[in-house]
């Protein structure tokens, strides 16, 4: 989220698309409600009707996967009625940049379409340079090759009858969604945007939130209180955990992952640290090199960062088609991993396509599972279609402490780093994953220091020790108090940094004085400040607020918020140029003349003289984004597997970049599975429910597998309410209860009826007893080209009656 | 004031209050003072976040002083974003933890057999440790296939956790990349 989940109660319109918060994120739903009782606007646009539709003003159905159609038509409405705010596009956004002669689209592909690689030469699509190296601009956003004109052009074919025809959505909902939201396009307006997976997991994911931050920033609804761009994150700690990289593409803060090539550390800074000549871009950025050598000094602070850069492995390329989790999973299936560490995961349950998942789980030699309870995971040598004894995976479960047995941060959506406690002991032989690592870190030094073997440096030198603490014997033990010091960082010596001085050993202050030469470590930049040497601020428990900050409830001392407490981000732009709030009502900061008040600004330079988006090479918000790899703007694909042959928008039925398997067969307009499908969650099981179908209380709330079906498809198949039948696509099948119910309600598609079903994605084969299975046996294998993210959210499959002799 | 006692009395300045429309609410600001100098004698209190979703409504854990063991989750009434509710979920935080089918033990099933075997970590952590340096020594890539320096390890998959704490996630990131680990993915890409 750039804002926080208090932050919602100040927003006049409140669109909820690709989420259902109120099921998923429940309690977020107390400030949507006051926000509504204020009298905002809350819109819910979603494929079911939810409890999120039913405390809506306005529900809007859409058939899933077609979220660009929507939102393209919303582009086009506020450009064709001229709802844009124009001050803030036109100073704070890219709109009047002029886009290079090289680029064009036509029927659906941009320039630089190579068909053999599946890929763009992101290169046509750059903007003209002056002779400074600056975009050129014109700020009247006439010249025919601005981003502004050239989105008039890209969005003009998104006419509301279009729309309606791929989305379902009829023209008159259209028109009162268009214009609901786009009256926030004003300075004392703010409309905000709630998105989950019904966002993320398409074969789109990344241009339906590109295609709303480009609505986000042509309303001037970015960095102001009650605006910004929300991501609810699954998790208690996905915000973190993604922070912290546990992804193949990062390290800490968001830096890269080093490539094959970049032999030094100085040609690893040098390829992702930008360079922009204009003096008004913050270009923050051009910080790289101090970022990624004080992690390095984190991990090795015995070693210059300079040779201790040679110890990080290195990608041959940064693409979601090579390391991300389906390419992943594939690897496995084809037997080239020999082993496999699963941390509080169940990926049997949770990847798409579970029959492949589980299989690949047997081509591994070595297994280890790391949870609270046994899963579908740790047991998939013993689950359905398996005998165990022709699987050789040698298996390892391991229990772990559970959230309130160990201390610790996590990070919520808002960026909000909170601290827990220790209530209990775990009991004897459960031990924190911290600990775990720990002591298998120490068996591997152990290991390499008698035996020898590969290149051991980058193992023997990592000083773990700094994440520990030593007890009475001299032996180190996992501290997160220790770990949390490290991740913000302190001082290796003593040194000058902007005039102050300080001690080896002190704490950093803020990433504002991380330097890159290995005089201080942090663990991730992002978090830097928020352990100093006043201590740790993600177990402040203050609610005082000054009045302006109580005004928009910013409680600045309650915890801690990434990056250095700023609770709204890109607060700049919540002003105009002279520093005056757009809405002094509900002002985010204000100059008074010597410096900002209120949240902490992005950046405190004086009004006027840096672009708000610091984070950007130019500065500007980015209506025309250059660095996708599927375009520089959102455009209208059908899903991988779908209903239709052809769409109203081009001939290019399918994201032409997505990831995907060529020997997959995938489900287009197939009769033998009619129906979308799509997958989600109930307040009361939580993911592959590995933790809440052990929870009593909860399973007797959701016992079972279930399928939504609208009455009509009911009558179509012959289905009763609370019948077993089963859904079945090209990759599996399983079984589950008839929920038959208005919620759900065939589409106009195109002139043609088509019907949706809805499935939960919580129950696996371990417990509860006739519980069912994973709605991820039917889930295909396909994924966003930029972030590699399986499409579960738009699927074909059939549905039919259960008989005796089906799974 | 016995808890029980408090809650009736609760209830019942909020009945007044309702019916007394703007009037000064006497009743509840005594509740609040009587509330205020309550004391929880028999448990030990700790704050957590909750460990389902991303809201991070606050919890308010107690502990048993005797026995050192969680008897009560609930939502603290002091966070800024819960004050004091949670959902279905959050409300039965208890039984992630105080739960009879969490096993204790580590468990070890040996290729091809049909059953795990409880093993203690001592042993287990030798064996994954031998295991591990086993598959990384003879995966390791020092050049790829253009003889570019990569020192990586191609036979070892990572998954996980959004589960973890941030510090866990630091000391996994640490560990998995000393490993020289490159397929490392979690809940976040799915």
């Amino acid at each position: 989220m750039t804002n926080h989940w208090n932050d919602l109660q100040n927003s006049d319109c409140i669109l909820i698309m690709g989420s259902n918060p109120a099921e998923n994120h429940p309690i977020s739903f107390k400030w949507v409600t006051k926000a509504q009782r204020a009298g905002a606007k809350v819109i819910h646009v979603d494929p079911r009707f939810t409890r999120t539709s039913a405390r809506s003003d306005m529900y809007a159905a859409l058939r899933s996967g077609t979220d660009i159609a929507v939102l393209g038509g919303m582009i086009n409405y506020i450009l064709q009625n001229k709802k844009y705010f124009t001050e803030y596009m036109v100073e704070y956004t890219n709109a009047s940049f002029i886009v290079g002669e090289d680029f064009d689209f036509k029927d659906g592909l941009f320039t630089g379409f190579d068909p053999a690689t599946r890929s763009y030469d992101k290169s046509k699509w750059s903007f003209e340079l002056d002779s400074k190296g600056n975009p050129k601009q014109d700020k009247s956003l006439a010249h025919p090759r601005s981003v502004f004109q050239i989105m008039k052009k890209h969005y003009g074919r998104y006419t509301l009858d279009k729309v309606s025809s791929m989305s379902g959505v009829s023209v008159q909902d259209l028109k009162e969604l268009y214009e609901l939201y786009a009256a926030t396009g004003t300075a004392k307006k703010a409309g905000t945007i709630m998105y989950a997976m019904g966002w993320t997991q398409h074969s789109v994911g990344v241009q339906n939130i590109r295609a709303m931050a480009i609505i986000q920033l042509m309303l001037g609804n970015m960095g102001v209180a009650g605006g910004g761009v929300n991501a609810l994150r699954g998790e208690c700690n996905v915000q973190g955990s993604t922070d912290y990289a546990l992804l193949y593409h990062i390290l800490p803060g968001y830096l890269k992952t080093p490539l094959a090539g970049q032999d030094t550390l100085e040609q690893y800074n040098k390829a992702f640290t930008p360079v922009s000549n204009d003096p008004k871009s913050a270009n923050w950025w051009s910080n790289y090199p101090k970022y990624s050598a004080s992690l390095i000094k984190a991990m090795y602070e015995n070693d210059d960062p300079k040779d201790a850069y040679n110890y990080l492995p290195r990608l041959d390329s940064h693409k979601a088609s090579q390391y991300s989790w389906l390419p992943l999973i594939d690897r496995m299936a084809d037997g080239k991993f020999s082993g496999a560490l699963i941390w509080g995961m169940n990926p049997a349950c949770s990847g798409s396509d579970s029959e492949k998942t589980r299989k690949a789980l047997g081509k591994l030699d070595w297994m280890v599972n790391v949870n609270l309870f046994t899963c579908e995971t740790s047991d998939f040598w013993k689950g359905p279609n398996m005998d165990p004894k022709s699987v050789k995976t040698e298996t390892f479960f391991l229990p772990c402490a559970s959230a309130i047995e160990k201390e610790g941060s996590v990070s919520n959506s808002g960026r909000w780093m909170q601290w827990r406690y220790k209530a209990q002991e775990p009991q004897d032989g459960v031990l924190t994953d911290g600990h775990y690592f720990h002591e298998l870190w120490e068996e591997l030094v152990h290991l390499y220091e008698e035996e020898g073997g590969v290149y051991p440096e980058p193992i023997t030198h990592l000083t773990f020790n700094r994440m520990c603490e030593a007890d009475e014997n001299g032996k180190y033990h996992f501290s997160a108090q220790q770990t949390a010091r490290l991740c913000n960082g302190w001082f290796t010596r003593d040194v000058e940094v902007k005039g102050k001085k300080f001690k080896k050993g002190q704490q950093v202050p803020s990433f504002a004085y991380l330097q890159d030469d290995g005089s201080t470590t942090s663990g991730n930049w992002l978090y830097c400040n928020s352990y100093t040497d006043e201590g740790n601020k993600a177990e402040r428990h203050d609610s005082t607020q000054t009045e302006e900050q109580a005004r928009i409830g910013l409680y600045p001392n309650w915890t801690w918020c990434w990056p250095v407490n700023r609770r709204i981000i890109y607060n700049r732009a919540s002003c105009d140029p002279k520093g005056n709030p757009w809405n002094p009502e509900k002002a985010v900061i204000k100059w008074n003349g010597e410096k900002w008040i209120g949240d902490v600004p992005d950046g405190g330079w004086a009004p006027g003289t840096k672009h708000p988006f610091i984070m950007l090479k130019h500065g500007m918000g980015q209506l025309f984004g250059p660095g996708r790899v599927d375009g520089p703007l959102p455009e209208y694909y059908e899903p991988l597997e779908c209903p239709v042959e052809t769409h109203a928008f081009s001939k290019q039925l399918h994201n032409p970049t997505a990831v995907h398997f060529e020997d997959e067969e995938k489900a287009v307009a197939d009769e033998r599975f009619p129906f979308v499908a799509s997958t989600y969650r109930v307040t009361e099981h939580w993911q592959t429910g590995s933790m809440t179908r052990w929870m009593s209380w909860l399973v007797e709330t959701e016992p079972q597998m279930f399928v939504e079906i609208s009455p009509q498809l009911a009558k179509l198949r012959g289905f009763e309410n609370g019948e077993k039948v089963v859904v079945e696509s090209v990759r599996g099948s399983l079984w589950a209860i008839a929920m038959v119910t208005d919620r759900i309600q065939p589409y106009k598609i195109a002139g043609k009826e088509v019907h949706m079903v809805g499935m939960p994605w919580h129950y696996g084969w371990v417990t509860p007893k006739d519980g069912g299975d994973s709605a991820n046996l039917v889930t295909p294998n396909v994924g966003d080209p930029n972030t590699g993210i399986p499409e579960y959210k738009a699927f074909m499959v059939n549905v039919r009656k259960w008989k005796e002799g089906d799974a | 004031m016995q808890r029980r006692t408090f809650l009736k009395t609760t209830a019942a300045a909020v009945t007044a209050t309702a019916f007394t429309g703007l009037g000064p609410a006497f009743a509840l600001d005594n509740v609040v003072k009587e509330a205020g100098e309550c004391k929880i004698q028999w448990s030990k209190q700790t704050t957590s976040i909750c460990a389902f979703c991303s809201v991070g409504c606050g919890l308010v854990v107690h502990a048993n002083k005797s026995t050192g063991r969680v008897v009560n989750v609930e939502g603290n009434s002091d966070h800024p974003i819960n004050r004091g509710s949670l959902c279905a979920k959050g409300a039965s935080s208890i039984q992630m933890t105080v739960n009879a089918d969490r096993p204790t033990k580590c468990m070890y099933r040996a290729p091809y057999s049909d059953s795990f075997e409880v093993k203690d970590w001592e042993w287990c952590k030798k064996r994954i440790a031998k295991l591990i340096k086993k598959s990384r020594d003879e995966s390791f890539e020092k050049k790829n296939a253009d003889g570019n320096v990569v020192n990586r390890t191609m036979g070892i998959a990572s998954l996980g956790s959004a589960a973890l704490d941030n510090e866990e996630c630091y000391a996994m990131h640490s560990f998995m990349r000393s490993l020289g680990l490159v397929y490392v993915e979690h809940q976040a890409r799915i």
